[in-house]
Formats: structure tokens, sequence, C-alpha cells
């Protein structure tokens, strides 16, 4: 990719994802600039629209966005004329996670079909499960969402998933456990009593792990709230745990996924 | 006299459509007849060339910009809409910026509104001060500077008292009270209905019980206040089911519904396409049929545009942060005649919806061509095939979620008192 440009625009705060984005381009030769939210003119009022289409004068080879209202990506691809990757649009999908997380399952259970998958905790606010559901689900795997009815969203099950709201029951027999981070951001109005309380019932740790398979793998995108859906030990344990091979290949993904844009050009 | 001759008649009280002819003076019908009526000189002839003659349309819930937002609509663009729209009556919404709260400010709407269009305004006035539902406003007052009803718009009422309070209060001036029926805490911060569709596009939903609760509220109190009650909108076969039990009872309640309501479902949002995100949130096809049924059964008798301009920069941003409302003077009847088309609706019931009803529910002496009412009429081709384009739509606003799509059926000339305020060009 040398002598391509990469913009990356994160209206949502981002450590990881803007990171590896980052990484990604620039191990290909990109040259890769950043746009804060709160040191652009977004600030200033300015709309997504006419941020994108100033950029768009600009003539970078491809944007990658962040957004908190869903459907931004989409919008701002009608925009412009380069490449647009959706980094993540506000509770509706996050399609490179998805694929990291599958080129993760991929090479650690050396097959990415005829798995069972648990996706578990705050399965409504989570952009995350929606692109898992719709990755994993294509390719033939069991999709089961486990999580308060609170945090699950209405008619769920028409995708083709299998509802569970106890975690023990949930993690029967599975091959992959995907926990997602307690969106506490996006939390309104009552959907879980306390932290310990879901932590009791929702929290992973490795008495509720022994009902999966027993080679079962733990997931989460990050970032993780130790001891709110997930034991800190369990997290760092390399056992179970392939969070650290999720955030290794998503630079890998997100490489990918541009070359094959460019390539496209 | 003007003499409209060659017409095919729609009489929406009878329910029949026939051949025949009006007569017409000092904005008045003086006659009607199946037979052929004498012409006395000087007397203007309109040939209504065997096309349909109706009751002008009484469009319910128009959001007019004035005052505080003449750039998304002025008085002027709306009644050019209007004309063009076959709307003779607009019932005007009192959402404005600063509110119709007092009758000041309304004085002040009724002198720009006749000042700048011959279609002919009834302005309703808020319910309570700021639409902030606490301290109720000035009804009687307001009754005497020409409001026709009361409403807080889209602002519900939470305080049941207040709700209560205002209900009894206008019972005594016999005035109507329209509500928006939305439990304001499971509507708050949606942007579509519950479903698989939100779901799938990630957007916050409310469920449509959130309508049937703020409706059996608003009922309740109705009941207990003796009051008349109007709620804009029921799009979802909850809310009718509850409508029908106090229809049952007797209370004097009615229902009205959007257009958009009636002939688009939640999967038009598509790509967020915002020109579709409406007050409520466009419902599911089930809603959608249970209406169409409530307005054949009688459940719902009034069907209105929710005429609402929003300017292109409030709806080229993210869906969920989008202004809600699309403008619908002018595709209200071409939209309606879908169901028409689709054998669903015949046209005295089209014209019962749109114009009858409205015009008994608020009072107003149109509604039919009929002697002694007043002269407002539509002519229209129900058949007349076009696709929109919203460029050419005379509103300032063109948030129509109709662009692009085929309609059947255009206005030919729209007559208010007896006067032509719009004639189809090429007809001319």
């Amino acid at each position: 990719m040398e002598g391509k440009t990469q913009i990356n625009i994160f209206f949502e705060n981002s450590t990881r994802t803007q990171a590896s984005f980052e990484l990604a381009g620039k191990r290909l030769g990109a040259d890769v600039m950043n746009l804060g939210v709160d040191k652009s003119s977004v600030g200033k009022g300015e709309t997504l629209i006419d941020t994108a289409l100033t950029l768009n004068a600009m003539q970078p080879d491809i944007l990658v966005i962040r957004h908190p209202s869903s459907g931004a990506a989409n919008l701002l691809s009608d925009k412009v004329h380069c490449s647009v990757i959706n980094a993540g649009d506000g509770t509706h999908e996050h399609p490179t996670q998805a694929l990291l997380d599958a080129l993760t399952i991929q090479r650690t259970k050396k097959t990415l079909s005829g798995l069972k998958v648990a996706i578990c905790g705050d399965i409504k606010h989570s952009r995350v499960a929606r692109s898992n559901i719709q990755l994993l689900g294509k390719k033939g795997n069991l999709v089961r969402l486990v999580g308060p009815r609170t945090l699950m969203p209405s008619e769920i099950e028409e995708l083709g998933v299998e509802i569970y709201h106890d975690l023990e029951q949930g993690l029967k027999g599975v091959d992959v456990v995907m926990m997602l981070r307690l969106q506490k951001e996006r939390m309104a109005g009552a959907l879980i009593p306390s932290v310990r309380e879901y932590y009791k019932t929702y929290g992973l740790t490795y008495e509720k792990l022994q009902h999966a398979r027993k080679d079962a793998i733990v997931m989460h995108p990050g970032p993780m709230n130790r001891g709110t859906e997930i034991d800190g030990n369990l997290a760092d344990d390399i056992n179970h745990s392939v969070i650290q091979n999720q955030v290794e290949f998503g630079v890998a993904t997100r490489m990918a996924v541009m070359c094959y844009l460019c390539q496209n050009d | 006299m003007d003499i409209y001759k060659n017409a095919k008649i729609v009489d929406p009280d009878e329910g029949r459509v026939y051949n025949g002819e009006v007569a017409v003076s000092d904005g008045q019908v003086v006659e009607v007849s199946e037979k052929r009526i004498d012409t006395p000189e000087n007397c203007l002839v309109i040939d209504c060339k065997g096309k349909y003659l109706a009751p002008g349309i009484v469009d319910f819930g128009v959001k007019i910009g004035e005052p505080g937002e003449r750039h998304k609509e002025s008085f002027g663009t709306a009644g050019l809409a209007a004309a063009r729209g076959g709307v003779t009556a607009m019932i005007s919404r009192p959402d404005t910026s600063p509110p119709i709260d007092n009758p000041e400010t309304l004085e002040f709407f009724i002198r720009r509104a006749k000042s700048a269009t011959e279609i002919p305004i009834h302005p309703l006035a808020t319910l309570t001060k700021q639409r902030l539902g606490e301290q109720m406003t000035e009804v009687s007052l307001l009754l005497d500077a020409g409001a026709v009803g009361f409403t807080d718009c889209d602002s519900f009422i939470s305080n049941s008292k207040v709700m209560a309070n205002c209900l009894s209060y206008c019972s005594q001036n016999n005035s109507l009270v329209i509500g928006h029926p939305q439990d304001p805490w499971l509507s708050g911060g949606t942007s579509a209905t519950s479903g698989k569709f939100a779901t799938l596009r990630g957007l916050a939903g409310v469920s449509p019980m959130a309508e049937r609760i703020g409706l059996e509220r608003d009922l309740a109190l109705v009941e207990m206040t003796g009051s008349n009650y109007h709620a804009d909108q029921i799009t979802t076969r909850e809310g009718l089911m509850v409508m029908e039990q106090s229809l049952d009872k007797g209370l004097n309640v009615s229902a009205g519904i959007s257009i958009h309501h009636l002939t688009l479902n939640d999967l038009d949002v598509g790509d967020y396409r915002t020109f579709f995100k409406v007050k409520p949130p466009l419902r599911s096809e089930d809603d959608r049929q249970s209406a169409i049924d409530g307005l054949k059964r009688g459940v719902i008798t009034i069907v209105c545009s929710m005429h609402t301009p929003q300017d292109e920069e409030s709806k080229r941003i993210p869906f969920d942060k989008a202004s809600s409302g699309a403008v619908g003077l002018e595709t209200l009847f071409p939209a309606l005649l879908r169901l028409y088309h689709s054998g669903d609706l015949d046209l005295p019931l089209i014209f019962k919806v749109l114009s009858y009803n409205p015009s008994k529910r608020f009072g107003l002496n149109s509604g039919r061509i009929s002697k002694g009412y007043q002269a407002d009429f539509v002519l229209f081709d129900p058949d007349y095939p076009y696709i929109l384009d919203r460029t050419t739509l005379a509103s300032k606003s063109k948030n129509t979620p109709f662009d692009g799509q085929s309609l059947q059926g255009k206005i030919l000339k729209t007559v208010v008192a007896g006067r032509i305020v719009y004639s189809r060009e090429e007809d001319v």
C-alpha cells in the first residue's frame, strides 16, 4: 500500500481498534492519518457529511470510521469516492472484529464450522455480537446468546440463534465462549441491578467454564471489565484465553481487508 | 353563479358516486342535482370532463414553520402545497417556536396566515405553556382568538393530574383535546419500532405497547372527566384494540392516523433512510394491515398528512440523530389512493376519512358536496400515473418518503369557497 493514504476518523474513544488499524496501515506502507473527534471541526458543529466531503476532497484511498450512531459508516460511504471501512457504528456492526474473531477461532480450533459458540453478556448494545452472529451463522456454526433478558434485543431469535438466560446452561458443551463487555456507557434505565449481581450471574469464572467443553476457548473483544464480565485470572490463563491472539490477529485481519480493498480499486 | 357540469360526484356521507352537476354561489353550494341544472346568463360553466368531484381535503396536524422555522416552511409555501394536494383546510399544529400557547401569538399566527395564503388555516393551540406539561394555557382566551382545539403535539403530558385537569377544563368549553398517546419513558431515545429490523440495524426500538399504555392512560382520564378527545395517530393493533373498547363504551373519542403509517412499514427505512423517520416510528406490516382494517371498521376515522417540514441539514445526519417527520400536504391524496387501487378502500370512504370526518370533528361547514355546505372541492383523476420527484414539491422542505416512487392520481383543480385556487397547467 505504498503511496496510499488511509485516514482513521474515530468519533468514539478507542485505543485498540484505532491502534490496530493504524499499525495495519503502517505495516503495509500506507500513509496513515488519525483524526480524533475532539481535535477536529466536528467539535465546532460540522456534520458528518461535511467532514466526509472535506476528507474526500483530499483524495484518500481508505477511510476508517468509528461512530456512535448506527448507520454512520453507511451514510459516509454514500458520499465519498474511496473505500470506507466500518470500525464500529453504534449498536449496528463491527465487521473487522467478526473477521478477526473468525481467524482466531479458525487458528485455534482448526475449523470454522460445526462449532457451538456462546456469545455472552450485553447483546443488546453489542455491534460485535451482531457481526459475529451473521458471520458464524453463515459458516454453519450453532450460535447461542447468553444474557439477561434486559440486555437481549427484541426478536433476535429470528436470526437463527438460541437464547439462554442462564450462563451455565448456555455454556453446556460449547467450543467457544465469547464474552462481551458490559457497556456501562450505554446503560439507561435499570438494565441490571448492580455490577456484583451481574458478575454473580453472568460473569465468566473457572467454575462456570466447567460446563463448556474441556478444550473450549475464551474470547473477549476488549476492553475488558475484570471482575464484571470475566474473572481476571481466567482472562490471563493461556490454557483457555485467546484474548491476546485476538489482538494479534486483529492487525493481520485489518491488513488483509485493506489490501483487498486497494487491490480491487 | 358557477356550475360544475359533467362530474362524477363523490358523496362520503351517503357512500356513493354519481353523475351530477353542482351550482355554487357566494362560496356555498346552492344546488346539487343528478339532472341538468339550468344555466342562467353570466354564469361560469366548468366542464369536469367526466372526472371526479369530491369535497376538499381537511388536513389535520399540519406543521407550518411559522413562527420560528420559516426556512423550513412558510404560510405561502404550505398554502401552495395544500392547493396542489387538494387540501382546502389545514388544521395547524402549535409546536412552533415559540409555541402557540397564548392568544397574542395565536393572533399573530392567524394574521400572517390570512395575508399569505388563500387556504383557510384552523389553528390548534397548546394545552400547556411551552408544551411542558405543567401549566394549562388560557383555553378560553385562545378559543376566542380562534383556536379549534388543544394539543401538546408529540410532547406527552406525563403528569396525569395535569392532563386530567386540562381535559376537565376543556370539556366545560366543549373543546377538543388532541393527544399523542405514547408512553414517554418507553419511547424516549428510540428511533424505530422494536423488532427484527431494529435489532439488525442496531437502532434503539420502542415496543408498540408504548402506544397502548399512553392511550389507556388518556382514555381512562377521558372517561373520568367526560371530555372530548382525539388521538392524533393510532398506528398499532394494540392501540386499536384499546380505542375500540372506548368507542364501544360510548366515550366522545376518535382516532386518526398519518398517511405514512397507512402506506409504509418499518422495513421501508432500509439503509437508514432518514426521510422515513417519523413519530411514532413506522410499524410492522401486521400493524399496518390492522390500521387499514381499523379504517374500514370505523375505529380510525381521520387520515392526515402529519405534514412536518424538515430541512436537508436535519435529515442528512445519522438516523438516530436525524429529525422526525415528513412533508405530506401534496402526497396525502395520491398516497392514500394506493389503498383505492389495491381495492382496500372505495372513493367515498377515502373522502370520508380525508374530508367529511375531520370537518365534522372540527366543526367546519365542509366535507360534503351538498346544499348549504361551503364550496370546497377537489376535481381529480384517480388513475393518472406518475413518478414523484421531490424537487417538484411546492413545500419549502422536500422531505418526502415517496420520492422516486410510483403514484397514481392527480388533483386537477382545487376549489376553496367557490374560488379555484389551483388548476393543473395542462388542464388550464
